[in-house]
């Protein structure tokens, strides 16, 4: 009989190790905190009424092809009702939140997902670890986030990432290895370098796919909030939170549907970026 | 002595897959492509090919699929790197460049058209036409007028803003044409560029490449699978199969002359009256000189060739007419000696690079014998009906 392995053990002790470079981890969340305090400063100087033109006015601008009147109603009244709710400020919140997640997992996603797609090795390597931080429980990593950064927007900004990351950087691999075949050598045939090649052949061919792993990757830190909320991050995510710690199911259903409002005004948004600009 | 080669490749070699220097060494041994492949599981893509391609020539490289002639083509630009071998272009052997010096060559001497365009839908038309002058660095004003440039001659007017898939595959395949046109790069690779066209569009296409090709002498590498089109614009066809090359020639000489029997197969389809130019058909006609013969030498000289009448040329093989036999023994009869008051110039003529199918309408409308010419006049050969008929049956012609 082989004696149960000491793996929750050796995890410990591995945390306790990473703990001694506080001075790392501290960096990082400062350096996360400092693009949280950036969106949140620039949401809460913007009036509230304001803020909803501009959401309409980036809806029209964005859909003036196909003239969706029924999206910008009921982006209005979504809007209107949150606001109504008393849940403003949450919601801006968790915007935050998901905004700095969604630009911090594009940031790591794109590159990785560029690097994977030239190179057969790091897809090898990288697929697994992708399938681990889809589908490993988000509860455990919170334990060792809170260990490393504390209680508050930060590690809860982590958590997202690391569940919002891999549609990024798949969609980005299988985006470039999309390209055809007889454009890259276009470009190679007329003498551009790798990186010309990439900037004006490959990523542009590749955006529509890239660009609907960004809608994916917003849409799971979206969905993320609740459990951030466990460890301190602020928004809507708390209501919700606090809502289940009083058994109040109404104030827990009208958070929730804020997070709904907010995550189609998200979603339709980014949709139409995935749209080729030129299939019309 | 023979210009300079523009390209010139030398004993040029491709391996896919593994094992490729055992492949190598069978290869050279004279094993075929399929023994290879079962020996050591890699698979010759190109087999020891030897050509060089002569300034401002249209060269074809003509094979079926597999037969490794894309290939062969994109070692010339290394978008595919040969296993063995040399590729000089302007005396420059380019397999020893390194990255710099490959795409400074591919910026400034070779473009290349592809036969599904490849142009990049998310630019303009004149953005993809600029694309090459855009990767050299050159500035938005200046590119785009050359690109703007590049586009009238290939006759696409107006379409500028729009975007590729707007037009259609004729039109899209002109600008992969102005787009290798705009960089001035005298070498044009062409990858079966006009092969996704249908065949009227495919036509035009070919006329225009002739068209640019008269004005601006670059040197075309041209990939095709289609013989009539080989034999239409190729200065030289080059034929191979299963990576080995069968063939090197002008197109009548692969027609009248083929290698062997896979070129002979390949040309058996062949509207021969394509590709076959008068000069291939034409006899040496016997002849007397207006200056030197009286009657009674042309009366003599019909009677021993049977035939009816005579061409004449002067002292210098000028064409000059041709006189009948009843003429000549009427002036005999006469006691003249004046060849001349009998001579007959009105005949029809034609020039050695006439194609036959342009002629044959004529050929068969007119009595007399076609007189063949050169620009001075002087008289190269005949057309008799019958060495037209045995031409385009595929027999040797004398």
């Amino acid at each position: 009989m082989i004696p149960k392995l000491p793996l929750a053990q050796w995890i410990n002790q591995l945390v306790d190790w990473l703990t001694q470079f506080n001075g790392f981890f501290n960096s990082i969340t400062n350096f996360f905190q400092a693009i949280i305090n950036a969106f949140q400063w620039v949401f809460d100087l913007i009036p509230i009424w304001l803020f909803i033109i501009l959401i309409l006015g980036i809806t029209y601008w964005e859909k003036r092809h196909d003239k969706k009147w029924g999206l910008l109603i009921f982006e209005l009244l979504g809007l209107l009702l949150i606001w109504n709710l008393g849940f403003w400020h949450d919601m801006t919140e968790t915007l935050t939140l998901v905004l700095t997640s969604t630009l911090i997992a594009l940031v790591i996603g794109i590159p990785l997902g560029i690097w994977m797609a030239k190179q057969n090795t790091v897809q090898i390597i990288v697929n697994p670890i992708l399938d681990f931080m889809q589908t490993m429980p988000a509860f455990v990593y919170l334990i060792p986030a809170v260990a490393f950064f504390g209680i508050g927007m930060v590690p809860g900004v982590l958590a997202s990432v690391i569940f919002a990351t891999p549609p990024t950087v798949r969609m980005t691999n299988l985006g470039i290895r999309q390209v055809p075949r007889d454009l890259t050598e276009a470009a190679e045939a007329y003498g551009s370098s790798s990186w010309q090649k990439l900037f004006k052949v490959e990523l542009p061919i590749a955006r529509p796919t890239i660009m609907a792993g960004v809608n994916q990757s917003l849409m799971l830190a979206l969905s993320m909030v609740v459990i951030a909320s466990m460890i301190g991050a602020l928004g809507l995510g708390t209501q919700v939170y606090f809502a289940v710690g009083r058994n109040d199911a109404g104030a827990g259903f009208a958070a929730g549907l804020a997070v709904v409002i907010l995550a189609i005004i998200l979603d339709r948004i980014t949709q139409s970026f995935t749209q080729d600009k030129n299939s019309h | 002595m023979e210009k300079e080669a523009k390209i010139k490749v030398q004993n040029i070699t491709k391996i896919f897959g593994p094992h490729k220097d055992e492949a190598l060494k069978l290869m050279q041994q004279g094993m075929s492509k399929v023994e290879i492949l079962q020996k050591t599981g890699a698979t010759v893509g190109v087999n020891q090919a030897n050509f060089s391609v002569a300034p401002g020539e249209i060269f074809v490289i003509m094979g079926l699929s597999g037969s490794g002639k894309s290939t062969l083509l994109r070692m010339i630009n290394r978008l595919i790197n040969p296993t063995q071998g040399a590729i000089y272009i302007d005396g420059q052997n380019i397999i020893k460049f390194n990255k710099k010096q490959l795409r400074q060559l591919r910026q400034k001497k070779l473009s290349m058209v592809f036969q599904n365009f490849a142009l990049l839908p998310n630019l303009t038309v004149l953005q993809n036409a600029a694309y090459g002058l855009e990767i050299q660095g050159m500035e938005l004003n200046k590119r785009n007028q050359k690109a703007h440039d590049a586009l009238e001659l290939v006759h696409l007017h107006g379409y500028d803003g729009q975007y590729p898939q707007q037009l259609s595959g004729g039109m899209q395949q002109r600008v992969g044409l102005a787009r290798a046109l705009a960089t001035d790069s005298q070498i044009l690779l062409m990858d079966e560029a006009f092969s996704a066209l249908d065949p009227l569009n495919r036509k035009d296409m070919q006329d225009q490449l002739l068209e640019i090709q008269e004005k601006m002498h670059k040197t075309i590498v041209f990939i095709s699978h289609d013989l009539n089109e080989a034999l239409r614009i190729g200065d030289h066809i080059l034929i191979m199969h299963d990576g080995t090359i069968d063939q090197i020639g002008e197109p009548e000489e692969i027609l009248t002359n083929p290698a062997n029997d896979y070129v002979a197969r390949f040309i058996e389809d062949v509207d021969r009256t394509k590709a076959l130019t008068v000069k291939s058909v034409m006899t040496k006609p016997d002849t007397i000189n207006i200056n030197k013969s009286g009657p009674r030498v042309a009366l003599q000289r019909m009677w021993v060739n049977k035939i009816s009448s005579i061409y004449v040329v002067d002292d210098e093989n000028h064409f000059v007419g041709f006189v009948d036999s009843d003429d000549v023994s009427q002036l005999v009869k006469q006691g003249s000696r004046d060849l001349r008051s009998v001579l007959r110039t009105k005949v029809p003529s034609t020039k050695p690079d006439v194609l036959i199918s342009d002629l044959i309408d004529q050929i068969s409308k007119t009595p007399i014998p076609f007189a063949v010419l050169d620009d001075q006049n002087h008289l190269l050969g005949i057309i008799l009906r019958g060495s037209v008929l045995a031409a385009i049956a595929g027999e040797e012609v004398e």
